[in-house]
Formats: C-alpha cells, structure tokens, sequence
C-alpha cells in the first residue's frame, strides 16, 4: 500500500463567509504500480485532491499515509515527500525558468541535494526518457514547441526519481498527435518503472484507454471508484454529473438495447469493434 | 496568502456610495487622506470616525471584508508602530535594560496606527466601491485638464485599468507557480534574506515570461477589436453628475470644512494629537 | 467572389540574430487558395504549427500577407484605409479566455468594442444587450470576469465580438483551455450564432467532435491547405488524416475499423446515431 487517505476533508478559508468544503470525507488507497485516473469537472475537488498527496496542502482533518507513515506528522520530512510523490501541474511549461533546459531539469534534483554530477546525470536520463534530441539540451527551453516544453517540464520531476507521479491534465491544449505522444510516454514509463501513476483528466477516452483504476469526483466526494468498465457502466448518472462516458459506449448501449448480443462494458475503440463483430460475424 | 489583498477589489452591491460619480469618489478619497492628516484633537477625531463609520455602512460592504484588506498592510503597521513605541524620546513609563517606552511613544504609536488604518479603509471605500474600468474613466475625464501639458491621460487610464483586471489573475498565478516550484523541492521558506531573494528566481521568472505573454496576448484581442487610442472613442457609461453627486460634494466640503475647524478652533488636546 | 477569400496568401516569419540580420525564414503559409462564402460553417484542422493560427490572423488584419492577397467582404487587407472596417467585419476570439477580457464587468468588456469605433452611447447598451442575449449570458452582465468558468469568459468574448456587428466571426482555438461542459457551451452558442443570425463562423479548432456539424472542412499541413471538404468526405479519410498528425472522431474510427475488418459500413460515419442505423441495416 503505498498511500492511504483516510476521512480527509478540506475547507479553503475555513471559518469565512467564503468558506469552501472543497473535499468531503474522502477515504482512498492507491497501490504501488497502479495507473489511475482521476476525471471530475471544475471545481469537483480533483485538483484538490492531488495536492494532498505531496504535503502541498494540508487536510482539515483526516490524515494521509505515505507507505504507513502519516505525511502531516511533524518528523516527516516534507523534502523526501515531494522527491517520492513527483506531481505535474497543468500547463507545466509555465514553471521554466533556467538559461538552458539541462539546468533547468537539474533544478529538482539538485534541490533534493544530489551532487552536480549526480543531479546532471538524472536530468541527462529524464530528458532522454521523454525524447528530446540530446542537441537541446543547452538551448534555452522558451524556445521549444509547446509539446516539447511540456515534455522538458514533465522530465524535471521524472529527474527526481519519483515512485509515485500525478499529472494534472497533462494533454491540454495539445494537438492529437502531442497529445497522444505524451500519454503513450506515461504509459511507457508506468510499465518498464513500475511507477505508480495517477492522471488527472477530462477526456474519458484516453483515461478509457490508459488506466486500470477511475476515481470519479463530484462536488468533492468519490463518486465512483473502480475499472473504466464498472465505472462507465453507471453512463447515465455520469451525465447527471456533467461527465459522460466515451461514445463508444453509448453505442454498445443502445445495440444492445436493440436486443443485438454485445458486450456493454465496451470502453475503447477495440473493445467495441472486438464485440461488435462477435456479435455480427456469428 | 496573497489572495487576502482586497485593495483594488470591486465589490458589487446597489449603494449609495456605489452610485456616485467616481471623480466624486476620487475627490473624496483625496479629501479623507488630507483629513486624516490634519486632524490633532479628539473632536476631530471623532468627526472622522463618524464620517468613515457612515461610509462604511453605507457602501453595504461588510466590514470583515474591508479588514481583510488590512491584512496586507500588518507587517507595516506592526513595523511603524515598534518604531514609534521604542524609538521616540520623552517621558518614561516603562523602561527594562534598553528598552525604553515613552508616554509620547505610546501616543505616537497609536496615532499611526489610527492614521494608516484609516487611511487604508478610506482609499479602500473608493476601490471596493468602483469598478476598475470607472475608477480609471473617473481619473481619465476629472484629470483632462493634464493633457493640456502633454500628459497621456487616456493611456495612463486604460493601463491602469488593465492592470487592476491582471492584479488578481496575475497573483493566482503566482501562487501555482509557487506550489509547482515546490512540488520541485523549490524552499521559498528557509534561508538569510540573500537566500531567499534568490530563492524567489524560479518564482518570478515564469510570472514575468507569462506575464508577458499574456500583454501580448491582450495587444492583439485589443487590436482585433479596433482599439486605437483614445481618439475617436465613445463611452458605454460617460460619466454624468446627477443629484446625488452634488450632495456629496456637498457633505464632502462640510465635513473638510468641519475638519479644518476643528483644527484652528480647538487646541490640540492630550489624549491623541498633543505629542505627534 | 465569398466573404474570405485569399489568393495566393504567404506569410513568412523572419527570425532575425542579435545584430538584426536574417537568422532565417519560416514559412507560415504557402500559396493558400480560399474562399468561404457568407453563411457558412467553416472549421480548421491542422496540427500545432501548420499555419492554421497564422491564417486566422489574416482574416482579421492581424497580420499582413507577405505575398498575395487576402480579401475580407471584398475589400484587400493590405488597404490602410480599409484596417477598421475589416476589423469589424471579421471578429475575432482567441484561445486564453483571461487574455482577451479587457474590462472588469462583463457587459463593460462587450462595450470596449462598440466603444473604440465611436458607436453613440445609447447604442452601444442596445449592443451589449442584444450581445449578451445571443450568448445567454444577460444573467452575468455586472458579474466580474474572474469570478466566471472557462466557458462563461468565451462566451463573454463572443459576446463582444457580436457587439461590433459582424459578418465573420474566427475563433482561434476557443476551447483548447476548456473543460468538456464549457466546450460545449462554446461550441453550442457558435452553432446557434451561425444558424439563427447567419453569421459566417471559422472555427479551428482540435477537437474532432465539435466540427461534424460545419458545412466545409479545411485541413492544413506546412502552410498549405492540404484537404478540403464536407466533415464526411474528410473524416473518411482516416489514414490521410492520421499522416497529418489528425484524428477523426472516436465514432467515425470505429466504423472505419468495422469496415476494416470486412463489415459492409461506409466511411466518414459522424455520430452514434449513423453508426446505430448502418449496423442495424446489416442483420
């Protein structure tokens, strides 16, 4: 079990007129090595949510554990936290800032305290694993494209060798072509680092495509949590929350509303035309 | 943190005080600072009080609101009011090892305390109570008479009014960055002043490069939508005096009127003005 | 001639050094042919840096042709004197909703433009409240834009382009910052706008879903338009499009797989509904 959240609530401004009880009893257990998407319109909490898991802010009440140890308890070191939970905000190109892209890239590590050698090698690695061509790296990174800015942004906290990695809707305002670039990337460094990864989106295609685990959030609870397939069998209570469940499924719906024998639980694109030919080639 | 500023913050509610003129509000604004300034006695005091207190409850603003607003100036008023309380010379009240608190001392801390709150509250009655956009058209058409020596007036104006929109856009930015920079294991926290001011480099170097992508930004939508300078413009809401403007020009000049008087015809007594 | 037209339209950017000599020459656009009658859907595709956004830019004298012409309701962009007119007839809204609201209040923001062209006051409120309607957003009119979701500001946006009266209206990416219902939003009010004023839209955008409804489809690729079409005769195209760095929707792609694998489906199916009617066709 590498993190638990237990009973968490969170209010911003608490004690105001603006007060905000931006998550409600949120009870949650993420395992080593699981891919999980978090889908959940604005201001549902998700946004919230993951910045509980690093330390960046802290439950109202309720306690989050990191690998058994609670994360808030004042002998927790908040720097090994954020080397272990690596979080990625949206639009991470914003966070930019060195001379070169090497450096800045080295700048997580480096904070970690890793020696200059050590700290350069992580940073060589994290920018290989995200495919920037190595005659980049002493360029200024304000000069990159808006896919590979991202990629250099994703790669400063792959440098510090997180175990856990959240991305915060990590494609948008990507064309399709970055977009799904990236997302295979992730899916890629999930498997051969066995990284735990939780990404936050708002497309249920690609979440359908990638993880294993959904954690739907609503007006700051788990609305539901479970396999794409459980969760988007619920298709229509998803739509009286604003969301809604890849077309796919909708289709495999109403054939099977048809009285055609298909599979409804169909959430991709291959799922559905694996059932839909059973169906039809019989 | 930096979401507790209020100053230069709209807010919206059908008063009085919301419906006046902004040069009115402009003016008033400017007659409360001098009068905060001028007052030595507790008359005056009081006359102050009051008329900031009807203010206050006429502009149907809460007042936790305005108060909040005070937060952002609590470090300078906490620093003025150590620097009155030990360093001003008189007669002792109270004195241990080098520490040496006068009766002026005391006097003088609270009279600035008193004097900057106001002050704070009063400028603050005007922007909670104007929108941005007004406030700018107020300054624009009550200080025309500057372009007479060649000062861009409409330019100043829609800069700051532009300004005042980014304030709070620009300041929620800055607070992601920072978390971001953290979730880097940026400290923005430890450190001797040096440290941190170099700590601050990954903080400010991505809000200037997005700041400065969103002017550009806002160039060209400004651009496409045939902004070209003052010149030739119209206006959704010229500014028009109407009755009640001119009965708080009124109330304004008898209240000025009344803290002047106070001023010449009564001493400055003990309790607030005698030692500043 | 169409209320856009471009002919022969190129546009080079010049990357000059620190000593102001030529570093070198990007060409945006390449010889682009265009012409969109007055009325009409039209969407653009293209992946980031195909010259979709440099194109736009032209419709609304933002940029000037470096070659060739480019003509807004029959008048020629390089005309100096015809800059505020084309400006007016081409409205344009762009991709970051904070980027583009200039005033503090949202009905103030739709008068900034009616404003700058010396519209008398009395009707620029008659503006603004027609605008405002349009994209059912009169609830909001004293509302701050800060305090309003993605697809609020858009609206707002649209809002003050309707303002100024427009033939034309091109949206640069207008929900690539967007949640999905503010996409939507988006994307319903601009279909409402084209179908009930007959304003011509020109809506580029990355989501394939939002353009099965436009009446043309252009697809660009290094400054040129590459494909030019109905949404169905595009996005049965499948492969052409993915050698474009495109996608079609998820719909579409499935019917293209079903046909793939043998089942008697056209191609360039757009929605559930299609897809629904040819399987049933089948058994």
């Amino acid at each position: 079990m590498s993190i638990i959240l237990n009973h968490v609530n969170y209010i911003y401004s608490e004690g105001t007129k603006i007060a905000q009880h931006a998550l409600k009893d949120i009870n949650l257990q993420i395992g080593d090595g699981e891919f999980i998407g978090i889908i959940g319109h604005t201001g549902s909490g998700k946004s919230t949510l993951i910045q509980h898991l690093n330390g960046l802010l802290k439950p109202t009440s309720g306690e989050v554990y990191y690998n058994g140890r609670d994360i808030n308890d004042k002998d927790f070191s908040r720097k090994e936290l954020r080397s272990k939970v690596g979080l990625v905000f949206q639009y991470p190109e914003y966070q930019l800032f060195e001379t070169t892209i090497f450096a800045d890239v080295s700048f997580g590590p480096k904070n970690q305290g890793l020696p200059e050698n050590e700290a350069g090698l992580r940073a060589f690695e994290a920018l290989r694993s995200v495919k920037i061509p190595e005659e980049l790296y002493y360029q200024s990174p304000f000069e990159l494209s808006g896919g590979q800015k991202r990629r250099v942004a994703i790669a400063g906290v792959l440098a510090m060798k997180p175990e856990v990695l959240i991305l915060d809707e990590p494609t948008a305002g990507l064309d399709p072509m970055g977009r799904d670039e990236i997302l295979d990337e992730i899916a890629r460094l999930h498997k051969e680092r066995n990284m735990t990864v939780i990404l936050v989106s708002h497309s249920m295609e690609d979440v359908a495509k990638y993880v294993d685990r959904l954690i739907v959030m609503n007006g700051g609870v788990v609305a539901y949590n479970g396999t794409p397939r459980e969760v988007f069998s619920h298709y229509k209570k998803l739509e009286r929350i604003g969301l809604s469940a890849p077309s796919v499924t909708y289709l495999v719906h109403d054939l099977f509303e048809k009285g055609y024998d298909v599979d409804v639980n169909a959430t991709t694109v291959d799922e559905a035309v694996e059932t839909i030919l059973n169906c039809f080639k019989k | 943190m930096l979401r507790d500023i209020t100053i230069g913050q709209y807010y919206p509610e059908e008063s009085f005080i919301h419906k006046l003129d902004p040069r009115v509000k402009l003016l008033g604004a400017f007659l409360f600072v001098v009068s905060v300034f001028i007052y030595d006695n507790l008359l005056g005091f009081a006359i102050m009080t009051f008329f900031l207190g009807l203010c206050i409850v006429t502009c149907k603003v809460p007042l936790k609101f305005m108060v909040k607003g005070l937060r952002a100036i609590l470090f300078i008023l906490i620093l003025t009011g150590v620097i009155n309380l030990f360093l001003t010379p008189g007669t002792s009240v109270f004195s241990w090892r080098f520490i040496n608190i006068t009766k002026q001392g005391i006097y003088n801390t609270v009279y600035m305390i008193i004097r900057l709150t106001y002050l704070v509250l009063g400028s603050s009655i005007m922007t909670l109570t104007t929108t941005p956009t007004r406030l700018t058209d107020g300054m624009e058409t009550g200080l025309r008479f500057l372009k007479f020596f060649k000062f861009p007036v409409h330019e100043v104006a829609m800069m700051m009014s532009i300004a005042l929109r980014f304030i709070p856009i620009l300041i929620e930015e800055a607070d992601k960055i920072m978390k971001a920079q953290m979730a880097r294991g940026a400290d923005f926290e430890t450190g001797g002043l040096i440290k941190k001011a170099k700590n601050m480099v990954p903080l400010l170097v991505p809000l200037f490069v997005s700041a400065w992508r969103r002017a550009g930004d806002l160039a060209m939508a400004m651009e496409a939508r045939c902004y070209n300078g003052g010149e030739g413009r119209t206006r959704m809401k010229p500014l028009k005096y109407q009755k009640c403007d001119y009965i708080a020009y009124l109330i304004l000049f008898i209240y000025l009127g009344a803290m002047i008087a106070t001023r010449i015809i009564f001493k400055a007594d003990t309790l607030f003005g005698m030692y500043s | 001639m169409g209320i856009i037209k471009a002919v022969k339209l190129c546009h080079e950017y010049i990357h000059r050094d620190e000593e102001g000599n030529v570093d070198n020459i990007e060409t945006a656009l390449d010889n682009v042919d265009l012409d969109i009658s007055q009325g009409d859907f039209i969407a653009i595709l293209g992946h980031n840096g195909s010259g979709k956004s440099t194109l736009a830019k032209h419709m609304n004298v933002i940029l000037s042709p470096s070659e060739g012409t480019m003509y807004v309701d029959g008048k020629d962009t390089s005309d100096e004197d015809e800059l505020w007119n084309i400006r007016q007839t081409a409205g344009m809204v762009f991709q970051n909703p904070d980027n583009q609201i200039i005033a503090g209040i949202v009905e103030e923001d739709v008068g900034f433009g009616p404003e700058n062209i010396g519209v008398p006051t009395k009707e620029i409120w008659a503006r603004v409240e027609n605008a405002l309607s349009k994209v059912h957003m009169e609830k909001y009119r004293h509302h701050s834009p800060n305090k309003l979701s993605g697809g609020q500001k858009q609206r707002v946006a649209i809002a003050g382009v309707i303002a100024m009266k427009p033939k034309v209206i091109v949206l640069d990416e207008p929900t690539a910052m967007l949640d999905p219902i503010g996409r939507r939003e988006v994307i319903e009010t601009i279909e409402e706008l084209n179908k009930k004023e007959h304003v011509t839209v020109i809506l580029i955008t990355h989501y394939m879903e939002e353009i099965v409804n436009a009446d043309k489809v252009f697809v660009m690729d290094h400054g040129k338009i590459v494909m030019q079409g109905t949404p169905r005769e595009i996005f049965s195209k499948v492969d052409e499009l993915k050698s474009y760095h495109l996608d079609v929707p998820q719909i579409t792609l499935l019917a293209h797989k079903l046909r793939e694998k043998g089942l008697n489906i056209p191609e360039g199916v757009l929605t559930k509904e299609e897809l629904l009617e040819r399987l049933c066709q089948l058994s």
